[in-house]
């Protein structure tokens, strides 16, 4: 049910968009898991390298996508028009927060994996975290679209 | 906001948990791939949870709230063709994800009853475990379901 009835020129930047924040929701998933569980945990490395392929395989490439969906998408159905509405500007500025976010992620849980700092990757599960939680929001927003 | 976009957050979240648990198997299949001890394998355990729990939150909610959708919004109904077609594909996926679970959950068990018997070290039998073929393809056509249900929701074929 995703979605009213719009013209198909939008249907492909949507799908993009939506599929692009949905395996960024379970890549991010994942790294949160591996590198909280790895603190506490004998292979504690090897799960600080999961986390760091999964942020770096799977998060950054479907955040990536879900961004490049979102840009297209917002250019056929706002165009150049300065008023978003509110769920836009939410998406957006939890889009923008996110990915920076993801990227200071991505690069601790790197230190971490290469390093063996399990201080440092449980920094980076924590931040990935809170970022997922707001990603989240996002989600509920785009559908529920508040005013 | 009105009862109908509360229901369509509760779907689209629903939606998110169920692709992202996908992909979080995703995620737990790839690492596993070359694990031969058991201590490898069982690290993983924590995953393998959240994956579980996520998926059956995720395939529920999205079938609950999608039909309660379906019959409370006028444009739609229960029996237009996209919405059984994704109701026939969810459950394609919810099936071939619930057969898969035991092919990769095979190698678990082997490895707890390694570990317990005091054999820490590599294993043949165990890394074999570890690439189940079936499995992998149960989880692929379950993927490719779910990505057809995706294409279904966006596309509309026939509203």
């Amino acid at each position: 049910m995703i979605g009213a009835i719009r013209p198909d020129s939008w249907n492909f930047p949507l799908f993009l968009h939506v599929l692009g924040a949905f395996v960024l929701v379970g890549a991010v998933t994942a790294g949160v898991v591996a590198e909280l569980v790895s603190a506490r945990s004998e292979e504690g490395g090897r799960l600080r390298q999961i986390a760091f392929g999964s942020f770096l395989f799977g998060a950054l490439p479907a955040y990536v996508v879900m961004r490049i969906g979102a840009e297209w998408l917002h250019s056929k159905e706002f165009g150049s028009s300065s008023h978003d509405p509110t769920w836009v500007g939410i998406g957006y500025g939890i889009a923008d927060f996110g990915g920076l976010a993801l990227l200071v992620a991505l690069i601790l849980s790197g230190v971490a994996a290469r390093r063996s700092m399990g201080g440092l990757g449980r920094a980076a599960g924590l931040l990935a975290a809170i970022t997922l939680a707001g990603w989240l929001v996002a989600v509920w927003a785009m559908g529920a679209k508040p005013t | 906001m009105t009862f109908d976009s509360w229901l369509l957050a509760l779907h689209l979240l629903s939606a998110a948990a169920l692709v992202g648990a996908v992909t979080v198997f995703w995620v737990l299949i790839l690492a596993v791939r070359n694990a031969d001890r058991p201590s490898r394998i069982l690290v993983l355990a924590p995953l393998m949870r959240v994956g579980g729990v996520v998926v059956i939150v995720g395939s529920l909610g999205t079938v609950v709230f999608g039909v309660w959708l379906a019959i409370t919004l006028d444009a739609y109904h229960p029996w237009d063709g996209w919405v059984i077609a994704a109701i026939v594909l969810w459950a394609i996926a919810s099936e071939t994800g619930r057969r898969s679970d035991p092919e990769f959950a095979r190698a678990f068990t082997r490895a707890k009853e390694l570990l317990d018997a005091g054999e820490t070290g590599p294993s043949a039998e165990l890394q074999a475990l570890c690439r189940p073929r079936i499995g992998l393809l149960l989880h692929s056509v379950a993927s490719l379901a779910i990505v057809l249900i995706l294409v279904d929701m966006v596309w509309k074929p026939g509203a």
